[in-house]
């Protein structure tokens, strides 16, 4: 029975994307009102992907206008703005690049839980590509802390951007001709991937002295930090990618019924590929912008936790994690609700290494808002709110 | 089609052949902990001779004076995986374990109040994690990370820095060597023992109780286990709250071995685990494998960071790509024997 309900609520959200509609089996509670009632307007934007994460952000918002005034203030200082909100997307910049990524993985039924170490591999690559002695044994401090490299800086972002792209492919590998279960695959890379970031760097921090290489992190354009402008880009061409063309149904296809989307003609395992690939090209530029603003690549730290708070971010937007629907501006939006809140919770003055305690706290208010039980009670409260507002109408 | 042929060759052949038979299906029922057992043996050749410091007895207890924490955990997460689910606050679990131990110890409470309190604060722990993923039906994914967020938060809380312990007790149990008999100077410490006791119970429960088969039958698949009338609630929240009693005690084992507590303790243990359960056979997905296995596993792990540590030269961040190939190898091997298994 539960099952039913459940399943019935899920190919409602299934109905609301492209796909075309399921026939209900003739069960169910759900289904015992027929003809089924128009989805109210209520019900249809709390459903909505953008509803929660956008309330969420709102709710923490008030919480600042309420506790941290100074939160809002934005200040103009050598020609760009600083402040709070913008640091909130600067730093949540690379977090809204991964949750890009994983978003795709996540609606193909997978889960990439190797950004993490993808970020490392991208910034250790960056930062040994600097390296003005490259390959040389006898560097000493002064030829390192030169502000110079011998490799041309275009070649160092595609370097990074190659590495990244490559331990998707990798993983969407693995996933897809080795058959291997998302999870395990991408666990491999997740352990290994920060020994060979460290087999890159050769064991140590790097640090990056190069300047035009902090432009990505550091940069300003019109005011605005670069990373916004990289994020923008990357948001605007996978919607382009995936809704102006058919790859976003074929991947909600392959995240509701993999077999009988290969059975319908769809090169699941292809599909599966590029969303993995395209999640470690993700993951490359999330390392590229966080190795440039923090200026080294400390293969052991960078990126710490970022599968994580993506997956979190991405949960958050709404996609589920047994895949099909899903919505990329809910999965940033996702991100940024992550970041105001950490920036938020430094601003009221918690000690940094507590943040994880108030961050669980957020994980489980995120659990029970979306958990089906939760879904189904505010359903029932909708329903009576409809049948007792009908009643009045119906009354004179 | 493949069962009715091979039937008769079983029941009407002669005894040896039944018994070639019976060594070929235990060998294809088994092949993964063998493989774990050949491998692990073969490392620890190959060790020895590489290093032949390694030949020492004393180093082979040293695997599990050093991993018994890891071997806990991986013990109370391979029952979790055996549901199906996954469990990834052992970490944080140890680190809060640890801190707050070392906290109650400083503030003068008795060594024998404190070490119970930890261990039901993991039960509860683990208990509600279990709530919240099956009554909530949130995917043990996220609950438990949000339990890891959590409980390394709260150690943090508790204390921003490593505290140490100066109780006498744990001084005590900490430095007691307890020599090994028939061994010349070879000796383990008293809480070395808990890890493997512990796994005596685990195998106990597993194989030879009813709670075990269903978690068995609930890995294997939730929904038949549920429409079989087995106790599909009961049995998944008593894994999880297992697996919180277990990490519990690997965290007092834990701030036993350092004399200390820290937030910062064992980060990325959840990932050893899985991966020394993984290597132990056990299949991700739930409902195959055992907790020998995970022995096994554990020992794999251990034994490639003390050639390392022999080696010297070689830095640690091998471990991890070490660990990565094998758990590679060990899904390539796992997925081969189940074809083999479900075609023939």
């Amino acid at each position: 029975m539960k099952n039913l309900t459940e399943s019935a609520a899920n190919s409602d959200r299934a109905i609301e994307s492209a796909t075309p509609p399921v026939e209900h089996a003739p069960l169910g509670r759900e289904l015992r009102v027929s003809p089924r009632p128009v989805q109210s307007r209520r019900r249809r934007i709390r459903e909505s992907a953008v509803f929660w994460p956008l309330l969420a952000l709102l709710l923490i918002l008030l919480f600042d206008a309420l506790y941290a005034p100074g939160f809002f203030k934005i200040g103009v200082q050598d020609g760009h703005l600083y402040g709070n909100l913008i640091d909130v997307v600067n730093d949540g910049a690379p977090l809204m690049l991964v949750a890009i990524g994983m978003t795709l993985v996540i609606a193909t039924g997978g889960v990439d839980l190797s950004v993490g170490a993808v970020i490392a591999i991208s910034a250790a690559m960056g930062a040994v590509l600097i390296n003005p002695a490259l390959g040389n044994k006898l560097i000493t401090n002064d030829i390192l802390t030169k502000d110079a490299t011998n490799t041309p800086l275009p070649i160092i972002v595609l370097a990074d951007l190659a590495a990244g792209t490559l331990c998707g492919l990798w993983n969407g590998f693995l996933v897809s001709r080795a058959r291997i279960q998302p999870m395990v695959a991408t666990l491999i890379l997740m352990v290994a991937g920060r020994g060979i970031a460290q087999l890159i760097t050769n064991g140590q921090i790097m640090t990056i002295y190069y300047t035009p290489y902090f432009w990505f992190g550091n940069g300003f354009i019109l005011g605005l930090p670069v990373s916004i402008y990289i994020v923008a880009v990357v948001l605007i061409l996978a919607w382009i990618g995936v809704r102006k063309t058919s790859i976003g149904l074929f991947i909600e296809s392959v995240g509701l019924n993999s077999k009988s989307s290969y059975y319908s003609g769809i090169n699941e395992p292809n599909v599966k590929l590029l969303a993995y690939t395209f999640c470690g090209f993700c993951g490359a530029i999330a390392g590229l912008i966080l190795s440039s603003y923090v200026h080294s690549a400390d293969a052991n730290n960078i990126g710490l936790n970022y599968e994580l708070d993506a997956i979190l971010a991405v949960v958050m937007g709404g996609t589920l994690m047994s895949g099909g629907r899903f919505s990329l501006f809910a999965s940033v939006l996702g991100a940024l609700v992550i970041w105001t809140f950490t920036i938020t919770v430094y601003t009221v003055g918690v000690p940094a290494n507590a943040l994880l305690a108030a961050k669980a706290v957020l994980v489980l208010a995120v659990i029970i808002l979306y958990s089906d039980y939760m879904r189904r009670i505010l359903n029932r409260l909708e329903r009576k709110g409809r049948q007792s507002s009908r009643s009045r109408h119906d009354a004179p | 089609m493949a069962q009715e042929m091979r039937m008769p060759s079983v029941r009407y052949s002669p005894a040896l052949s039944n018994l070639a038979q019976r060594i070929k299906l235990l060998l294809l029922g088994n092949g993964p902990l063998l493989i774990t057992i050949v491998i692990f043996l073969l490392a620890y050749f190959v060790g020895g001779q590489l290093y032949p410091a390694m030949q020492k007895p004393q180093v082979f207890f040293n695997l599990f004076i050093n991993n018994g924490s890891l071997l806990l955990v991986s013990i109370g997460m391979t029952f979790v995986i055996l549901t199906g689910g996954i469990d990834l606050s052992v970490g944080g679990m140890i680190a809060l374990t640890s801190t707050a131990s070392a906290a109650l110890l400083k503030a003068g409470v008795s060594p024998y109040v404190v070490m119970p309190l930890m261990l039901g604060m993991g039960v509860v722990f683990g208990f509600a994690m279990g709530c919240i993923i099956h009554y909530l039906k949130v995917q043990p994914f996220i609950a438990t990370l949000m339990g890891l967020f959590f409980a390394r938060g709260v150690a943090y809380l508790i204390s921003l820095s490593s505290v140490t312990i100066t109780d006498p007790f744990y001084k005590s149990l900490a430095l007691t060597p307890l020599y090994i008999p028939f061994l010349k100077n070879v000796y383990v410490y008293i809480p070395t023992l808990v890890a493997p006791l512990m796994l005596l119970v685990a195998i106990y429960v597993t194989f030879f109780t009813r709670f075990g088969r269903t978690i068995y039958a609930l890995g294997n698949n939730e929904q038949s286990a549920l429409l079989m009338g087995l106790p599909v609630a009961r049995t998944k929240i008593i894994a999880y709250s297992f697996s919180g009693l277990c990490s519990a005690l690997a965290g007092i084992v834990f701030s036993i071995s350092l004399l200390a507590g820290y937030g910062q303790f064992a980060t990325g243990m959840e990932l050893d685990a899985i991966a020394s359960v993984v290597m132990g056979g056990t299949l991700l997905t739930g409902g195959v494998g055992n907790v020998i296995g995970t022995l096994f596993g554990v020992l794999i792990y251990g034994t490639i960071v003390s050639i390392l540590q022999f080696n010297g030269t070689l830095s640690s961040w091998w471990t991890r790509i070490g660990v990565g190939i094998l758990t590679l190898i060990f899904i390539g091997i796992q997925s081969l024997f189940y074809m083999r298994k479900r075609h023939g």
